[in-house]
């Protein structure tokens, strides 16, 4: 009998490993036809697995040229004064949304993206893209507030927290973000086009954050690692990766209770891209479970792809970290940002502008 | 001959009517417009961003001339016995080598070197370290994001353009007038103000000009070193010209700043004229 349970145990303990065994992914291949022909990709930097593009080079026998930008807004403005020769870009969801309207992207020919089928099926249709004609989702995750463990023993739950901070704290350098938090204090909508709710919103964080010292284009968690503040707004995979970095316990990530911005970052391919077809290739690879999930080992950010997180490839620490992938209770508090229109755009900007110069003084 | 020298500087001409005149009517025109969809110039015509200059943006505009003037004077106190230690050595080779010395960061890109001074003066970069270290402050200073920050990088990295100029002038300085204005029974300070200060002028207005111009419109060192507090009107109009920006906007903020440039520009010609008429 001892010896029974003894087996049964055994073969439990075996099973998983079995199981994945079986599973055993097959590699993806490139259709052929493609040997010897360029793709340029656009990307946020720091924001690609180090071997997912000579992976793809190797796959397709093909050169990739990769340049980075730091905000939508940059990019945008590159595709907008004229394609320079990219052929993948990585727009968020607002982004894509505007891009649609002034005709700046390809539509995506979904035959040649078999692996559509791995994505996760909640995060396919988003309302910035309904039928997926320009997008498809590459990561996904949330702004919130990264801070150094030390300083806060306990950890953040509130806003009010980094607000009343009594030392030198980084916002992030994303408007809608920014004031979306400030209208959930104010009980309005995150993308409310009230121009008195905008203004509201702007004296609301100008009062809030006499601590800012500096409001970072995407370097918050370069400043944390440094010392140079105490709390970054940032985005959850930055704080991840330089806690990763360092090995450490000395910083954390967490979603305050209020709320907060939940983003999608999409493939796209911009207008006049000199080679769509293999944009097409690249993104049915980038969906790929294994690629999938080796590019969020790398960034860590939480990857929309299910076949990647049922194969077991993510990594465990990640798929069970919360700062990554949220629990359901804090998703129903995160609001996504869409384009408000030209009008409420620009009242964006003035108060964006006008907070800048009353921050922190 | 007449017609050859038009020919001769039709070159220039073209050039700078395609790279100055033609640039500056489009900005001057687009200051006037309105904002469009992404920050883009579009009709109708408007007073509205000059009336926001001269509103909302005026206290950066003040801290920028503020901020440009300060790294002046300290450009000027430090760059002037800087250039009289250099132009007073008695070896040649002295002289070549502190010159040398003082060229010597233009080696190293600028944007380079501003970064070198984040992590000099962070909450726990090298000078907090040392200060630390010596018992001389219990807590680490506040230096980083400040306008203090803002004018240490600034007098870093504009000395050597108040201290060239100042240098020309005092090597061609003839110290035998010290001399007389002693016997004349000048006493120190009188033979400076009276003989070397104004005959050495040319060098330190030519040397405040070139500090003060390019430090009205400083849009790297402020924002990697100024923060919230050391926001400067470069990097208000620098985030203009990016995508979702304000063109226009950016466009009247240029304008008002060229008019202040202008202003101290005239100020430079009439006190070198005065100078030379004196």
């Amino acid at each position: 009998m001892k010896k029974l349970m003894l087996l049964i145990t055994i073969l439990c303990l075996l099973a998983p490993g079995a199981i994945a065994q079986d599973m055993e992914h097959e590699p993806w291949t490139c259709p052929d036809g493609y040997e010897g022909q360029t793709l340029s990709i656009f990307n946020w930097s720091t924001y690609i697995a180090e071997d997912t593009v000579p992976n793809f080079e190797e796959a397709c026998g093909v050169t990739v040229n990769y340049d980075i930008y730091e905000s939508n807004e940059a990019m945008l403005a590159r595709i907008r004064q004229g394609n320079p020769g990219y052929d993948i870009i990585v727009p968020s969801g607002g982004a894509v949304q505007r891009m649609a309207e002034e005709m700046l992207l390809i539509p995506l020919d979904l035959e040649m993206i078999p692996n559509i089928a791995n994505v996760i099926p909640d995060l396919l249709g988003p309302a910035y893209d309904p039928e997926n004609k320009y997008s498809l989702p590459y990561q996904w995750g949330t702004v919130g507030v990264g801070y150094s463990t030390e300083v806060f023993p306990d950890g953040i739950h509130s806003w009010d927290q980094v607000w009343e901070h009594d030392g030198p704290v980084a916002w992030l350098d994303d408007r809608q973000t920014m004031l979306g938090i400030a209208h959930l204090f104010l009980g309005n909508d995150p993308n409310t086009t009230d121009p008195d709710e905008i203004n509201a919103a702007r004296d609301y964080l100008i009062e809030k954050g006499g601590n800012v010292v500096t409001v970072a284009a995407d370097d918050g968690q370069v400043l944390l690692e440094r010392g140079d503040v105490d709390i970054a707004v940032e985005y959850n995979g930055d704080i991840l990766q330089i806690s990763w970095d360092c090995e450490c316990d000395d910083y954390a990530y967490a979603i305050p209770e209020e709320g907060s911005n939940v983003w999608i970052d999409n493939l796209s391919i911009p207008v006049d891209a000199p080679n769509p077809e293999l944009a097409m290739v690249f993104i049915d690879y980038i969906l790929d479970a294994k690629v999938g999930a080796d590019l969020t080992n790398y960034i860590w950010y939480a990857s929309p792809n299910q076949a990647s997180i049922d194969s077991g490839y993510i990594d465990e620490e990640i798929l069970n970290d919360p700062a990554i992938f949220p629990p359901p209770e804090q998703v129903a508090n995160l609001f996504a940002i869409i384009d408000v229109g030209a009008e409420a755009e620009a009242l964006i900007n003035n108060a964006w502008d006008e907070l800048l110069i009353f921050l922190g003084q | 001959m007449r017609r050859n020298g038009v020919f001769l500087a039709l070159p220039t001409i073209l050039w700078l009517v395609i790279f100055f005149v033609l640039p500056l009517a489009v900005v001057l025109v687009f200051s006037f417009m309105s904002r469009g969809r992404g920050g883009v110039a579009i009709m109708p015509f408007t007073l509205e961003h000059y009336q926001r200059a001269f509103g909302v943006f005026f206290i950066i505009l003040q801290r920028s001339i503020g901020l440009a003037a300060l790294t002046t004077i300290v450009c000027l106190i430090v760059g002037y016995p800087l250039a009289f230690f250099i132009s007073t050595r008695r070896r040649r080779i002295v002289r070549q080598i502190t010159l040398f010395l003082v060229i010597l960061p233009f080696w190293t890109n600028f944007l380079i070197r501003t970064y070198a001074w984040r992590i000099l003066l962070g909450e726990e970069g090298t000078i907090n370290g040392v200060l630390l270290s010596l018992g001389l402050i219990s807590e680490a200073l506040p230096l980083l994001n400040t306008q203090l920050a803002v004018l240490i990088g600034l007098v870093y990295g504009f000395l050597p353009f108040m201290a060239l100029p100042i240098y020309a002038s005092v090597e061609r300085f003839n110290f035998r007038y010290v001399d007389a204005a002693h016997d004349l029974g000048a006493n120190d300070v009188r033979t400076f103000l009276r003989v070397v200060l104004p005959l050495t002028l040319p060098g330190v207005l030519a040397g405040c000009a070139l500090v003060f111009i390019p430090s009205v419109g400083a849009f790297v060192t402020p924002d990697l070193l100024g923060g919230t507090k050391g926001l400067m009107i470069g990097n208000l109009i620098n985030k203009q010209f990016g995508g979702s920006g304000n063109m226009p906007l950016g466009s009247a903020l240029s304008i008002v700043m060229m008019a202040v440039v202008m202003i101290s520009l005239l100020v430079y010609v009439f006190a070198n004229r005065r100078e030379a008429a004196a």
